[in-house]
């Protein structure tokens, strides 16, 4: 049975089309469809309910080592309020989850895991754990709203201080008041987009929810479910585990080596990835026949196959037909023309730079 | 829910005009609504022998693929190519954007009034 999150009767009340996500039941759309709440994300203002992520604190003082050991990522060096994204990897080199992790003090972090995996990457970190930690899921306690947009700044500053907003990006305060609730202001988001994550109690998300759909009446915030959630994320080049990331696909596959530290002295997962040949990437190809190449299409040159698609679909604001793909490292290169199998029927395409769409920094 | 008298309907939700031998054939504002933002259209071409019940057309939305059913048999006359290029047709007017005109109409599917269709909906 699926779980409600705190806005379900919200959603409801706003027309939106309840389907089942990561054991929660969420809105899939609004009335509004999810060409318009896309675009809205991307000229004015979206809001999402993201409470279906799980939370877990981390508690010791031996936490900065824990997570070091835990995440493919290096947690060395950060400042309280800062937050770093990492794979989590199993034995075999492949990833458990994505997630992000906040340093609320040395002694003190927040991860927050998707919502499908939550369970499963509660018990692995549990027994991964080293040194003196304490780990707690606090998922169902918490609601969490993301507000995305360029103006997304101009109505969370009808809510909250100036001086209580994270300045930057990848960083979040702790404790601060919203709305007149405490939250935890994050400057985050999964669309590609300047925005904000708002964690709160769970009780107090109707309120924020509603002070939100007021505060952004006059930038033209409306609210946004999980279609649009997908194609602005797959717009910005994310990846969203299941499809670009699997217990059997390595980081650097999926082309995060950016967030895998190999210099550090251990990680779980790291002699795997070590030893692993690099044979397929991830790449973004543009379709440029007729049709869409979604999940799980064969890819070809000629009669080679030569990789897979692993997320795609028709783009509303690049305007044309887009997927990710893992393919053979041989054929990565730019440009390089590649047919994908739909449904027994050829559709070309080529590939093309990551991220599709890249917000114009002002 | 715009279900138009002077039409028939499916189970599976397209919508017939019949012409003496000639069909039209579109998509239900009912299946449009369920379906969300159309981006994509896959259309047979004029002289394929089309089969009552069968797929005979695709509709893609930003989240899904759905198959479209041929509520009669005959041979494609005409298709619309308008919808090929902005799909975005059917959501606004689903009546107006009819898919394929089929000629020499033989077998159909068993076709629902309008009255029928609506109950049929309430029950989806």
């Amino acid at each position: 049975m699926e779980k409600k999150t705190a806005l379900y009767d919200k959603h409801v009340a706003c027309g939106g089309k309840m389907v089942p996500f990561g054991g929660f039941i969420l809105p899939v759309q609004y009335e509004t469809g999810v060409i318009a709440e896309h675009m809205a994300v991307r000229e004015k203002v979206g809001i999402f309910d993201v409470s279906h992520m799980g939370e877990v604190l981390c508690t010791g003082k031996d936490a900065v080592k824990y997570l070091n050991h835990l995440l493919a990522n290096s947690y060395d060096g950060m400042y309280d309020g800062q937050a770093r994204y990492s794979p989590m990897c199993n034995e075999h080199g492949g990833i458990v989850d994505d997630m992000i992790a906040y340093r609320i003090n040395e002694e003190k972090f927040l991860f927050v895991p998707n919502a499908a995996n939550k369970d499963k990457d509660f018990k692995w970190m549990q027994e991964h754990v080293i040194g003196d930690v304490k780990l707690e899921d606090i998922s169902e306690t918490m609601g969490q709203i993301a507000i995305q947009g360029p103006n997304s700044k101009a109505v969370v500053l009808k809510l909250a201080k100036e001086e209580d907003l994270p300045k930057k990006y990848y960083s979040a305060t702790f404790d601060k008041e919203f709305a007149g609730k405490k939250v935890i202001i994050s400057r985050t988001g999964y669309t590609g987009e300047f925005g904000y994550e708002i964690y709160c109690q769970k009780d107090d998300t109707p309120a924020i929810w509603d002070a939100l759909m007021e505060a952004g009446k006059e930038y033209g915030l409306i609210p946004c479910g999980l279609g649009a959630r997908d194609t602005l994320r797959l717009e910005a080049g994310m990846p969203l585990y299941g499809h670009e990331m699997t217990d059997d696909i390595s980081p650097l596959e999926a082309d995060l080596g950016i967030f895998v530290k190999m210099d550090k002295e251990e990680f779980v997962g790291k002699e795997a990835i070590e030893k692993m040949p690099l044979n397929r990437i991830r790449v973004g190809l543009k379709v440029t026949g007729r049709g869409i190449i979604r999940e799980h299409m064969d890819l070809y040159v000629g009669d080679k196959k030569v990789g897979i698609s692993t997320s795609g679909t028709q783009l509303p604001f690049c305007g044309g037909a887009y997927a990710m793909a893992l393919v053979d490292v041989a054929y990565k290169e730019i440009g390089t023309k590649i047919e994908a199998d739909v449904r027994g029927r050829r559709v070309e395409a080529e590939v093309c730079p990551l991220p599709f769409y890249k917000r114009e920094k002002k | 829910m715009n279900t138009p008298a002077e039409l028939k309907y499916t189970k599976s939700h397209e919508w017939v005009k019949m012409e003496g031998s000639e069909a039209t054939i579109g998509l239900s504002d009912f299946a449009q609504n369920a379906l969300g933002d159309l981006v994509f259209v896959n259309l047979p071409e004029v002289g394929d022998a089309v089969t009552a019940g069968e797929v005979f057309a695709d509709v893609e939305s930003v989240k899904a693929v759905s198959d479209v059913y041929c509520p009669v048999s005959g041979e494609v006359a005409e298709i619309n190519e308008e919808l090929l290029d902005d799909p975005a047709k059917i959501n606004e007017a689903p009546y107006d954007a009819w898919f394929i005109k089929v000629k020499n109409v033989g077998d159909t599917e068993e076709l629902m009034t309008a009255d029928e269709y609506e109950k049929h909906c309430e029950n989806e």
